[in-house]
């Protein structure tokens, strides 16, 4: 049984953020539960599928952000408490119905979990979605540290159900991916009923239909909502001030920087002289509670990732409250004091703490520091990114590499958001030329497939994910079709959402506690489309070059479905399908004119190029067993051999 | 001797290594171990595309009273452990000091720049030199190659575990990683993670220290 159905209250256990916002659910009653995977927010929804059968949850990975939040929706007319979870890209995708949710109300608790990643430690942006929670109107909170993000998560279906509206829990990966000790509390009886009222008429928000109109009118009735927000955030608990009673300086933070914030102090041993509000309710202020602490303090320091949202609200609050706040001198990231891109450390936070408080932080020896570092520099070489061992990414891209070279006419590759990002790397031999959002690498295909008459003669390809093509990508496709634009559209079937660890997508046969489902098939979609579609495994490395550069020369929109499993995926991990081996004497080394195509060009992790016998070696340690490399060697020097169990 | 309790509060451990190399479950492993123990512990790490190829890190905080950062400021970290061992020079230049004590695997995982010759990987002596330079103290022993002894490669994690526990420094035993392997993992690997924690307390046991201040 999962630790997170422990039933007795008080126990404690060291979990990461995620699963604490998932105890949190699961302490609230939550009844339904709903995401697209994105990193750092995957385990949520994955975590509470995982214990859906015992606590009687329907939870689902839903094709996009945006159905994520209309099915959790549907939940909450119908009564029950729902919880949908995303990454920051999230928010964009789902904000077009969320502005219709924030105007119309919700019923049953709903909480909107999205989760940050400041410094994009696994991103290809790294977009502050809080300013979501000014633009839509609804409550936002965040939590400062694990207790909170169990205990907060909870509340917030409260908070849904007294103001009637959806609230925002925002998360960081600092938070999320991150571990510490959370104390339990009781979990409850879980009979519930759903039933959608619509008998009374629309402006009765529990037994009414639902809809946006009168639109001013429930603006009206939004912004009451909101105001009430505000009124219970003056005396919420998640509001905490740590710190002497008139400090020279009071930090404001929240979430991880709050952790910074902590840490900062305790290092330049300044607790008794620096004070730190931590507010757990960021959007709207709480009014009267930070006016009351900007009173006291001459100086106000904000530690907040990743744009100044709270410094400039706070920075409202001063202007209109001047005469009870008094002068006040404000640091923070539009001043230079905290930087404005990238993620903050306790570092970064004691060093502006320092600085105002007109100190030194000084870690280390200088000299030390330079040894050290100089030391790194000279003898710890950089690990550039690259695809696993095995992975058919790489390839795919080989593949494609070479299809794109024979065709000479400077075609490229126009790619988005998955593990195959990397295809603008040397990994995937520097291929892909654009990347963006989901599905985004077909819509731009689809534009530059349109420029003939501009004399553009370049061909263009388009990469994206099994997954990501049922996300975004099936509406850029067809815009392509229906225009006729020149593009190869290549479907990188891996067989599920890989980068963020194998959650289905409705390509495959299975939901997300992984019991069967109907899949639906990616390339009958694209047939029904009516244009050709080939499928290839692009391990039969010389024959999937073959069809590529023979599409590579057509006209219209051709799609071509490269189908293979990632090689960590649970079918795959661990089992090796070849033996693999070099034959020494048959590697030529240097002296080949290959000039080191598979250790030089092809770069696999599992095979490495011994200097002493100046020959390849395959590293058995790290080798996959995919087999691909015995294809590459001009002089057939890599052997393979099917291993048969 | 066997520690009783963290010899400072918080205690800062860094375990480092490359994606694959289970990091991320060797450090949520000690810190199961340490909270049974009655420590409040804090790790932090990053994982996602950082995975694919690239240098890992798992920050732990051990301490009796708070919960701290889940990044660790520079230079404190008091214990870095290094499932590759060029990771270990580099978690150095920003998180150690002088009186950080390091524990490192022999077997290098090349950086696709060094297989394409790009970048040159050095050898083990030259680790251990840079190492020595900078660390308190400094052990190496040979992981990765007795975990293909075992039979199970990826078990390099268990047995730099094991490891951990023998140096003493930390309140940590096999009947410790017992209690929380039966929680963790199938009954068909228990023997097997036991087999390599063992191995690890005896590799360390067995392996020569060395510290600038004796050469």
């Amino acid at each position: 049984m999962s630790y997170l159905l422990d039933e007795r209250e008080g126990s404690e256990y060291l979990i990461m953020g995620n699963d604490a916002i998932v105890r949190g659910a699961l302490e609230a009653g939550v009844a339904v539960a709903s995401a697209y995977p994105g990193t750092p927010s995957s385990e949520i929804i994955e975590n509470l599928a995982g214990v859906s059968k015992e606590r009687g949850i329907y939870a689902e990975w839903s094709v996009n952000e945006k159905v994520a939040v209309e099915v959790a929706f549907a939940a909450s007319l119908a009564g029950l408490r729902s919880i949908c979870a995303m990454k920051q890209y999230g928010v964009n995708v789902a904000s077009d119905f969320l502005l219709h949710v924030a105007l119309s109300g919700t019923r049953g608790g709903m909480v909107l979990v999205h989760c940050d990643d400041p410094g994009a430690l696994s991103s290809i942006n790294e977009g502050e979605s809080r300013h979501f929670a000014r633009m839509l109107e609804l409550p936002l909170v965040e939590p400062g540290d694990f207790q909170e993000a169990k205990d907060m998560t909870a509340w917030t279906f409260e908070l849904s159900e007294e103001i009637g509206s959806c609230v925002m829990l925002r998360s960081v990966t600092r938070l999320s991916h991150a571990s510490g000790n959370v104390r339990f509390g009781p979990l409850p009886s879980i009979e519930r009923k759903a039933s959608f009222r619509f008998e009374a008429m629309p402006d009765d928000p529990r037994t009414g239909p639902v809809i946006t109109m009168p639109v001013v009118r429930r603006h009206e009735e939004l912004q009451r909502r909101l105001r009430r927000a505000a009124q219970i955030f003056e005396s919420s608990p998640f509001n905490t001030y740590t710190g002497p009673e008139s400090p020279e300086v009071c930090i404001i933070t929240s979430s991880a920087c709050n952790f910074y914030s902590r840490e900062a102090t305790a290092l330049l041993g300044l607790e008794d002289r620096v004070g730190i509000l931590k507010l757990g309710t960021t959007w709207p202020l709480p009014v009267g509670l930070v006016a009351r602490h900007l009173a006291r303090a001459p100086k106000v320091l904000f530690v907040e990732e990743v744009l100044p949202f709270i410094e400039e609200n706070v920075k409202v609050i001063a202007a209109e409250r001047a005469s009870e706040i008094g002068p006040t001198l404000f640091y923070g990231k539009n001043d230079g004091t905290i930087p404005m891109i990238g993620e903050l450390n306790p570092d970064i936070a004691a060093r502006a703490l320092a600085r105002v408080m007109g100190m030194k932080y000084e870690p280390l020896e200088a000299a030390y520091r330079t040894t050290a570092l100089r030391t790194a520099e000279e003898m710890a070489p950089p690990r550039d990114l690259t695809f696993c061992p095995g992975c058919p990414h790489r390839a795919s891209f080989w593949g494609l590499h070479h299809a794109l070279t024979l065709d000479n006419r400077r075609g490229f590759v126009c790619g988005d958001i998955g593990c195959y990002t990397l295809g603008f790397l040397p990994c995937g031999f520097n291929v892909m030329k654009t990347s963006h959002s989901m599905g985004s690498g077909i819509g731009i295909a689809s534009g530059f497939g349109k420029l003939k008459g501009f004399g553009f003669d370049q061909p263009v390809a388009a990469v994206c994910g099994d997954s990501t093509f049922f996300h975004a990508a099936i509406p850029a496709l067809i815009n392509a079709v229906h225009n006729q634009a020149d593009l190869l559209f290549v479907l990188l079937d891996n067989s599920g959402t890989a980068m963020t660890g194998f959650q289905p997508h409705p390509g495959l046969p299975l939901d997300a506690a992984g019991a069967a489902l109907p899949a639906v098939d990616a390339a009958s979609i694209c047939s029904a489309l009516g244009v050709p579609v080939v499928t290839a495994d692009p391990f039969n490395v010389e024959e999937t070059r073959e069809i590529l550069l023979d599409l590579l020369g057509r006209k219209g929109v051709r799609v071509i479905v490269m189908k293979q499993a990632c090689a960590l995926s649970p079918e795959k991990k661990g089992k090796k399908k070849f033996a693999m081996q070099v034959d020494a004497e048959a590697c030529r080394g240097a002296a080949c004119g290959c000039n080191r195509l598979c250790t030089r060009i092809f770069r696999c992790p599992g095979l490495v190029w011994n200097a002493s016998i100046e020959a390849a070696c395959i590293d058995e340690v790290i080798c996959a067993g995919c087999g691909v490399c015995a294809s590459i060697c001009p002089a057939g020097a890599i052997r393979r051999e099917e291993i048969t169990t | 001797m066997k520690a009783m309790d963290i010899p400072r509060d918080p205690y800062n451990l860094i375990i480092t290594g490359v994606g694959g190399q289970g990091n991320v479950i060797a450090s949520r492993m000690i810190g199961d171990m340490m909270v049974r123990a009655g420590y409040r512990v804090t790790i932090g790490e990053t994982f996602g595309v950082s995975q694919r190829g690239g240098s890992v890190m798992s920050h732990m905080r051990i301490s009796h009273t708070s919960v701290w950062s889940p990044q660790i400021p520079e230079g404190r970290a008091d214990m870095i452990v290094a499932l590759e061992p060029i990771e270990a020079i580099r978690v150095m230049s920003y998180y150690g000091n002088p009186n950080t004590v390091v524990l490192s695997n022999t077997r290098p995982i090349y950086p696709v720049g060094a297989i394409a010759g790009e970048m040159t990987y050095p050898s083990l002596d030259e680790i251990r030199a840079c190492i020595e330079r900078l660390a308190r103290s400094v052990a190496f022993i040979n992981a990765t190659e007795e975990a293909v002894r075992l039979g199970v490669a990826i078990l390099g994690n268990v047995i730099m575990m094991g490891a951990i526990a023998g140096t003493g420094i930390l309140p940590l035993n096999i009947e410790r990683f017992k209690e929380i392997i039966i929680k963790r993992l199938p009954a068909s690997q228990h023997e097997v993670n036991i087999t390599a924690f063992s191995r690890g307390i005896e590799l360390i046991t067995n392996t020569a220290w060395t510290h600038p201040s004796a050469r």
